[in-house]
């Protein structure tokens, strides 16, 4: 138990959906979500295929936990090619949609081929078909869920759907659940779009069992007091969610600034989530109206704001005047300090259309970022950006430009490429900060040395959630290691590598892991799963993982040589902070963790890594 | 002495433990579409509200059953539904003014909050303090304290 043993196979070309029971045999080796959606599909799809071909293939994932009362236990992944970096994507998303699909009776769905006509997949238990979608083809996300709940009475319907983003292949195009949680990265919305599938809606009555209740409700019931009691998880991000980062971030010179130009932003207290909080002069009122926990989550991170009803961006549209998501530190970051704009109002404005059309608000931000930049070295010109003044620090320029990418229009056309294809149409392609094709997030490598190694390893291209050493580095999670130095960071991220690959397999939040190690993870694994989910078996099953994406990306053409930094990280010291004249030690790092890796010095796995992890 | 459940809206977060520990509770198995609690999710407004049965003192409910298949048990004021007699005429759901008494398709029975028998598990599952159980008296006792804290007189001794 755990798993619902069950999952469906829709293939769109055909508009046929067919249960198949789920091949156990990997679940015991990949256990669920990520790792196991990873084996269905490096199984089944060839790695060099177009990602927006239909002979892609796109997978929703849940895991053994997903759906049960362990905290955090609502998790599902989007695995599939990614449209931005042509290497293996994985997307993790909260909310109640995960929880509801399982419930519905299913582990994952198998989507293939691609739909003549737009199509949205419609589940109530055990039954699913596709339902055409040529009246939501063009609207937002968040009209489609209103239509879909109002279409069929059911406002317990749980939806996933693209938005206007997806629709026009913008690659860094997202899904989006619950009106404002997003599988989010490496484009897995255009993949969707692409197979003409507008929305995924589902309802779920059937249940989740586990395999041992008495141990699970006890062991899930004592390692929640744990994250209650957690300075990080009981108080930090309850308060000011992700963004409790944005100062600590920025005072240790670890923020990316203008295109990471510099490492420090002098107007971080302004978009910070104490600032979050602050009542604003024009209305008396935060921004933030409360937080918001996604299914089963007892530490209840996310933000919901309302905009300041008299600013600019949204004066005469009312219909932005309501709650919604409001700003998490990745999202104020990439919008805010890289773009150089303090506007909280605006971020917020530019946050709510990124979840309305299906946008990684990450990858957006880093793309206007590196068009700024581009802008401002005399790269391109008013001419390119439709007479929009692209300075760093515009407001104005975000909130008109995060439109005009969602829909297509204009310079958004350019922008919807995402910084790599960006910066090579206008001939600097070092301006773009990327790894294979992603742009990386929100902590400088110069001021924290382990999210170099991090980015240039990360099998979706740059990310901070493939190994957190900021945990580690910054915050002194599980212990305190000194971020400037490189020493000691190559094991550092293999082990956060492979313990992440088990948390994303399991249905849990990777934020549990600010409060939990593999130790408290695992016996809450063993008792809702049948079979052997010891410590050391997880860990082998969190490497394997590792190891079979690799291989998928070495198989769709990647090498040894993609596991590079900009170049700017490796030779531009940082100019200001802790991390003053400091670059990033990618050179120093790479060996020895290809080395810890059981890899050549190509980084490609030896014949006796893949043996000893059943490859 | 009877309790009550005492629910407080602006401490719930929407994480739906509630719901899973209902469930649980009562069908041995997570499922929130056969929670007898429900939160209810106000997204426009921001707003999270767990709402189940009060049990009311005069039940109607229990009133209109034609069956009596809805008794009290005398441990904990709990109307509850007995399944032996209930024949899922679903009156009930009618005549409860709150909504808080379901049809259970899979069962062809009504289910509704019994209180698990005294010790609720929604209640024991709330990590905010939300939902709590306590003396059937003074449900709104925390809220009185909130807002006697507010008034702003300063107490000042004379000698």
């Amino acid at each position: 138990m755990g798993w619902q043993r069950r999952i469906l196979r829709v293939n769109l070309t055909e508009g046929t959906c067919n249960p198949e029971p789920l091949n156990m045999d990997w679940a015991r080796q990949y256990l669920g979500q990520r790792g196991l959606a990873t084996k269905y599909f490096v199984e089944e799809v060839d790695p060099t295929v177009d990602p927006l071909s239909p002979d892609n293939k796109l997978i929703f994932a849940t895991g053994p936990l997903t759906g049960t009362a362990a905290s955090t236990a609502g998790r599902y992944s989007v695995i599939t090619k990614g449209a931005l970096t042509g290497a293996i994507a994985c997307s993790n998303s909260g909310g109640y949609f995960g929880a509801e699909l399982k419930n519905a009776g299913w582990d994952m769905i198998v989507f293939e081929g691609r739909a003549p006509e737009p199509v949205y997949l419609l589940i109530e238990d055990e039954e699913a078909r596709l339902l055409p979608a040529g009246d939501l083809w063009g609207r937002s996300v968040w009209e489609t869920h209103e239509r879909i709940q109002h279409d069929h009475q059911d406002p317990m319907l749980k939806i996933a759907a693209i938005g206007q983003a997806g629709e026009n292949g913008v690659l860094f195009a997202c899904i989006v659940n619950d009106l404002h949680r997003a599988a989010g990265r490496s484009g897995v919305g255009a993949v969707m779009g692409s197979k003409r599938l507008k929305a995924v809606a589902v309802r779920g009555t059937q249940g989740v069992s586990v395999a041992d209740p008495r141990r699970f409700l006890q062991v899930t019931m004592e390692k929640k007091r744990i994250l209650a009691e957690n300075a990080v998880t009981g108080q930090g991000l309850p308060t000011y969610g992700t963004q409790v980062l944005m100062n600590v971030v920025n005072e240790i010179g670890a923020l990316p600034t203008r295109n990471a130009r510099e490492v420090q932003f002098e107007g971080a207290p302004r978009i910070s989530g104490e600032a979050m909080r602050e009542p604003r002069p024009t209305d008396g009122k935060p921004n933030l109206i409360t937080n918001q926990a996604c299914f089963g989550c007892t530490i209840a991170c996310g933000r919901v704001s309302r905009i300041d009803k008299t600013h600019y961006v949204v004066r005469n549209k009312p219909q932005y005047w309501k709650a919604s998501g409001g700003l998490e530190y990745e999202n104020a970051w990439a919008m805010g300090a890289d773009t150089g704009i303090d506007d909280l109002e605006a971020m917020t404005y530019a946050n709510f259309i990124c979840n309305e059309q299906g946008m990684d608000p990450i990858s957006f931000g880093a793309t206007l970022a590196a068009a700024m930049e581009l802008y401002e070295s005399g790269a391109i010109g008013k001419e390119e950006t439709g007479g929009i003044d692209l300075r760093f620090g515009n407001a104005e320029a975000l909130t008109t430009l995060v439109e005009q990418t969602a829909r297509g229009e204009g310079f958004g056309r350019d922008l919807g490429l995402g910084s790599r294809r960006l910066c090579e149409k206008y001939g600097r392609p070092e301006l773009s900060m990327t790894v294979k094709g992603q742009e990386f997030p929100a902590y400088d490598p110069r001021g924290i040395q382990g999210m170099g190694l991090t980015y240039a390893t990360s099998n979706r291209g740059a990310c901070h959630l493939r190994s957190y050493t900021v945990a580690s580095e910054v915050l002194g999670i599980p212990e305190k290691t000194d971020p400037l130095v490189p020493d000691g960071k190559p094991a550092l991220v293999k082990a956060f590598q492979d313990a992440t690959a088990v948390v994303d397999s399991s249905g849990l939040c990777l934020f549990t892991t600010f409060a939990w190690s593999l130790d408290d993870i695992q016996p809450q694994i063993d008792a809702a799963c049948e079979g052997d989910w010891s410590l050391e078996n997880l860990l082998a099953v969190g490497e394997r993982i590792w190891n079979l994406e690799r291989q998928f990306n070495l198989r769709a053409g990647f090498t040894g040589a993609d596991d590079r930094l900009p170049e700017r990280l490796v030779s531009e010291p940082a100019r200001q902070g802790p991390a003053k004249g400091l670059t990033n030690q990618l050179d120093k790092m790479l060996p020895e963790y290809y080395a810890l890796r059981g890899w050549d010095e190509n980084g490609v796995p030896t014949a006796e890594t893949l043996q000893r992890l059943g490859l | 002495m009877l309790k009550a459940l005492s629910i407080l809206p602006d401490k719930c977060t929407g994480c739906m433990q509630c719901e899973l520990a209902c469930s649980y509770e009562h069908e041995g198995v997570f499922n929130p579409a056969r929670s007898r609690i429900r939160v209810f999710h106000f997204h426009d407004e921001a707003r999270y509200v767990p709402y189940t049965c009060t049990q009311c003192a005069e039940a109607w409910c229990q009133t209109a059953c034609p069956v009596e298949a809805i008794q009290v048990n005398p441990a904990t004021g709990a109307k509850e539904v007995l399944d032996n007699l209930c024949v899922g005429c679903k009156v009930c759901t009618i005549a409860c003014p709150f909504g808080t008494v379901n049809y259970n398709q899979a069962t062809g029975k009504v289910i509704k909050c019994d209180l698990c028998g005294g010790d609720p598990a929604c209640a024991r599952y709330c990590p905010t303090g939300a939902i709590t159980y306590v003396d059937a008296d003074l449900t709104a006792y925390e809220r009185m304290r909130t807002w006697a804290a507010r008034t702003d007189t300063q107490a000042q001794a004379t000698a």
